[in-house]
């Protein structure tokens, strides 16, 4: 037993989610991915749960999960932007842009707001960069950055 | 312009089904079906197409690989599109979802296999949607299941998405992260054809190569081969980026020169700059100086020129830019993607990050290009998988055309920077 529990709705939905593996064990990365999008993290607790959906071990949970970069351990904020900085976004300028966003919002890259809203990281190159400089927030990809745009973008969301 | 992949491209609704079938759509299955599924993978081989995701590997040969009489196979096209500067997949799964689907459908029903997967990137996310509901309508319509079209012939195809990790592109890594594992490389041999996915055979193909497949089937071959040069078969999708006017997605004939593709299609260099460098296969390929502009865009004409066609990103950079510096920035990505099994990648990107580093805060030493050129020969062609080689094309290419981008620092006299 775990301090962590599904919901109904997840149990359903991880049913769905084995349904597609002829092994349990495939379904590890969609079971981190649900408990992520959920809870912004990825608890001891939640890899407990899942280890009892796989079939595994807790510490194999976590071995995987501290190989990929999108879970994280610590709760990351309600949006969190994904601000590329590889070569195609270096060309067009993406470190000026960088370094404006994290000044907006008060905050070093790597860090998240204190109202927990926001969340800066750095993020390799996100395969859109014919529309560079780019930034991904939550799963929403914006292109074509300019100061202008990101202050637009990040004043929309709430 | 010959147009394959992309003629229809920015059609108005292309990728639901009823105007992906108005357009011609799921015409090839029944071509297909009526032929044996040798006969396909035979076809494949003529039409000379090879691999888009990197490595230019011939599909049909790769197909005809799998073990003999071992089931259940498995394909998994590799949508993971992470190497810096490629665009392309992700256009043809936004806007094109069923034409993967379809050449899916012709790949399992050639190569026998009965489950297919689709490993996405952990930040295409949003696609999944798109690339779900495609999958469903083609259930609906009984493209997939049970005995598609009376043929007897069973096929699933599910979506699958990664985490955040550019080694999960590699095909044996891809394979460890989709049975649940860290996405580390496996030894090979055994190559996926024989031992794959779940230890059985496995084809592993690419989007864009996939994509391919519906053109083959309905045009034939010949007609496919007749397109490109003698070794370069057909059509490639550039992503064309960096300092260009027009940046874009652009499907050439192979052997087209590459000024035309920079000056022509992407409309030239931003502001009138001159061209200084462009990185022609993505980011893992050796970088080439303006003046091999009208090198040909193909395989044999790049491997001439001492680069690779790779997954098909012509990253441009104008003379504005310190190589330095573009360098230092694709040496940083390849330590972060290091995926630390083996000795001469974790180690060997880190120091180079380290000299360049120094040598960029002006405390470099005169030996230091000696020093990165002695572990790039440490780690080219003898570490685990070839991530490591692809972190040594960027900085042996950039000291061979630019050495003197990095003496300036040795001088205490910076060139401009980005
Ligand atoms: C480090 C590394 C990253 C790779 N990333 C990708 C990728 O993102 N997409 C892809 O299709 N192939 C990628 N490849 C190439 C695959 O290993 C494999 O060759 C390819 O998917 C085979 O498909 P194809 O023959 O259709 O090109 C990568 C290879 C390496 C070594
Ligand atoms: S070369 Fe690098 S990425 Fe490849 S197995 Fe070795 S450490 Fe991992
Ligand atoms: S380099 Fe930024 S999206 Fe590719």
């Amino acid at each position: 037993m775990s301090g962590f529990t599904f919901s109904e709705k997840q149990e359903k939905e991880i049913t769905g989610i084995l349904s597609k593996y002829p092994f349990k064990k495939s379904a590890m990365l969609p079971l981190l991915t649900l408990v992520q999008r959920a809870e912004r993290a990825i608890s001891p607790e939640a890899m407990v749960a899942i280890s009892e959906k796989l079939d595994c071990s807790p510490a194999y949970v976590q071995s995987v999960m501290s190989f990929y970069t999108m879970y994280h351990a610590e709760k990351v904020g309600k949006y969190m932007i994904l601000f590329c900085i590889n070569i195609s976004c270096q060309l067009n300028g993406c470190d000026k842009l960088l370094e404006h966003t994290a000044k907006k919002l008060n905050i070093k890259v790597g860090e998240t707001t204190s109202d927990e809203k926001f969340t800066l990281h750095r993020e390799e190159c996100l395969a859109d960069c014919t529309n560079a400089p780019m930034m991904r927030i939550n799963d929403t990809y914006y292109g074509d950055l300019t100061e202008q745009r990101i202050d637009q973008i990040l004043d929309s969301l709430d | 312009m010959t147009q394959i992949l992309f003629k229809n491209i920015n059609m108005k609704d292309l990728h639901t089904m009823k105007v992906y079938e108005e357009q011609g759509g799921y015409q090839a299955l029944k071509k297909a079906f009526a032929q044996k599924p040798e006969e396909i993978v035979e076809a494949v081989k003529a039409s000379g197409l090879r691999g888009r995701g990197g490595a230019g590997f011939p599909t049909g040969l790769k197909w005809s690989f799998l073990a003999k009489d071992v089931f259940p196979r498995y394909l998994c096209c590799n949508a993971d599109e992470s190497e810096p500067g490629t665009c392309k997949d992700r256009e043809l799964m936004l806007k094109n979802p069923h034409s993967l689907i379809e050449g899916m459908i012709l790949c399992s029903y050639a190569c026998r296999v009965e489950i297919g997967y689709i490993y996405m990137r952990g930040e295409f996310h949003d696609l999944i949607f798109n690339m779900g509901k495609a999958i469903e309508d083609a259930y609906a319509k009984g493209y997939l299941g049970k005995n598609i079209q009376g043929t007897g012939f069973n096929l699933d195809i599910y979506t699958h998405l990664g985490a955040g990790a550019y080694i999960c592109g590699e095909e044996s890594a891809l394979l460890n992260s989709l049975e649940g594992e860290r996405g580390e490389p496996r030894m090979k041999p055994p190559f996926p054809a024989v031992e794959g996915l779940y230890a059985k055979p496995t084809v592993i193909n690419n989007v864009e190569t996939l994509c391919v497949i519906p053109y083959i089937v309905n045009e034939g071959a010949e007609k496919y081969a007749s397109m490109g040069t003698e070794k370069s078969k057909g059509t490639k999708l550039v992503s064309v980026s960096g300092h260009v006017k027009k940046p874009g997605n652009y499907e050439v004939v192979l052997g087209t020169p590459i000024r035309e593709i920079i000056y022509d299609l992407a409309g030239g260099i931003r502001d009138d700059n001159n061209l200084k460098a462009f990185i022609p296969g993505g980011s893992s390929v050796p970088m080439l100086p303006a003046d091999q502009v009208d090198v040909l865009y193909d395989y044999e004409s790049l491997a001439a020129a001492g680069t690779m066609l790779g997954s098909g990103a012509m990253i441009v950079i104008d003379d504005t830019v310190n190589i330095v510096e573009s360098t230092l920035r694709l040496i940083s990505f390849y330590m972060h993607e290091s995926c630390g099994k083996c000795t001469p990648c974790r180690e060997g990107t880190r120091w180079l990050y380290q000299i360049v580093e120094k040598i960029m805060q002006n405390k470099g030493q005169l030996d230091y290009i000696e020093k990165m050129e002695d572990i790039c020969d440490n780690m080219n062609m003898k570490a685990f998988c070839p991530l490591a080689d692809a972190c040594v094309s960027p900085v042996v290419s950039s000291i061979k055309y630019f050495r003197s981008d990095y003496e300036a620092y040795f001088k205490n006299t910076p060139v401009g920077s980005v």
